[in-house]
C-alpha cells in the first residue's frame, strides 16, 4: 500500500573520476570542469565536479528502480543547487531518499532528497511515476 | 549578451537525430541500469543539450557556451525513448533575465518522432557574467 508520507528506502551511489568520464562519453558532455582538475581550478571551482545531469541521472535510477522500470517515469525535475565535488582517487557518495507526496490512482508523486558528503546537491527534486 | 529579441521564438534543430541501442546501453551502464529495452528518463538530455549548443550559440542568439552552468532541468515524458527513434529537436527560448551579472535563460526542448511528441524538457541555463 502506497500512502502519502511513505518514506522510500535510502540508496547510496558512488561517483568517481572514472564514472565522470563514462558519463561524459555517454552523454556527449565533455566540459573539462568534469574531467580536468587544472581547468576546474582555473575557473574557480574547488575541484573537478560531477555533471549535474549525472547526479540527476543517478537519482533517476533510484526512482525507476522503485517505480519498476524506466518506462514508468512521467515527469522528473531538479535544481542543481550545489556541486558534487569529486577529488582524484576518491569515491564520493550520492545518497538518495524520497517521500511519497501524492497518490492518485496509479500515479505517485515523489519528493527526492539527494546529498553528497552530507550536503544537499539537488533542490526541488520531484518525480511523477506510474506504479 | 543574449539577444532579447530571441525570447519567445522557437528555433528548429538543424538535423535529425537517430537513437541507437548502443547509445542507450552506454547511458544505462553509467547509472547501473540493466534494462535497456527503453532509455533511462534523463537520456534525452544528450540530444537536447547538443541541439541547444548548436542553436543557442548562433550569432543571432548569442549564448556564450564556455560560460554556461546548468541551473535546473525538468522532463515531461510522454512515452519512453527506444532505439530507432528519429528525433527533430526544437528549442524555444521562454524567458531571459539578468541577475547578479549573470544571464539566465530558460529554454524548452520538444523532441518529435515524426508528428509524435515524445519528450518535452525545460532547462534553465546560466551564462556567468
Amino acid at each position: 500500500m502506497i500512502e502519502v508520507g511513505m518514506a522510500l528506502p535510502e540508496k547510496v551511489f558512488y561517483i568517481d573520476r572514472t564514472l565522470l568520464k563514462a558519463y561524459a562519453d555517454a552523454s556527449g558532455d565533455q566540459n573539462p570542469i568534469h574531467q580536468n582538475e587544472v581547468f576546474a581550478l582555473s575557473v574557480g571551482l574547488p575541484n573537478v565536479i560531477s555533471h549535474g545531469m549525472l547526479t540527476m541521472a543517478l537519482a533517476g535510477k533510484y526512482v525507476t528502480q522503485w517505480a519498476g522500470g524506466s518506462a514508468n517515469v512521467r515527469e522528473f525535475s531538479a535544481r542543481f543547487i550545489k556541486p558534487v565535488i569529486v577529488p582524484a582517487g576518491e569515491k564520493v557518495d550520492l545518497t538518495v531518499v524520497a517521500t511519497v507526496t501524492e497518490v492518485d490512482g496509479n500515479t505517485v508523486k515523489l519528493d527526492i532528497t539527494a546529498t553528497s558528503a552530507g550536503v544537499k546537491v539537488l533542490g526541488m527534486a520531484k518525480a511523477v511515476v506510474v506504479k | 549578451m543574449i539577444n532579447p529579441d530571441s525570447v519567445g521564438r522557437t528555433f528548429k534543430g538543424v538535423e535529425q537525430v537517430t537513437v541507437t541501442q548502443s547509445q542507450i546501453d552506454a547511458f544505462a551502464a553509467v547509472i547501473g541500469e540493466n534494462d535497456t529495452s527503453v532509455a533511462p528518463p534523463t537520456f534525452s538530455i544528450r540530444i537536447s543539450l547538443s541541439q541547444y549548443e548548436s542553436i543557442l550559440t548562433q550569432p543571432e542568439i548569442g549564448v556564450d557556451w564556455t560560460r554556461l552552468v546548468h541551473g535546473d532541468q525538468k522532463f515531461e515524458i510522454f512515452r519512453p525513448i527506444v532505439a530507432g527513434d528519429v528525433f527533430t529537436c526544437s528549442a524555444t527560448i521562454e524567458t531571459l533575465r539578468v541577475a547578479a551579472g549573470n544571464e539566465i535563460v530558460s529554454v524548452r526542448s520538444d523532441l518529435h518522432n515524426g508528428n509524435e511528441l515524445v519528450v518535452t524538457s525545460w532547462s534553465t541555463l546560466v551564462v556567468r557574467g
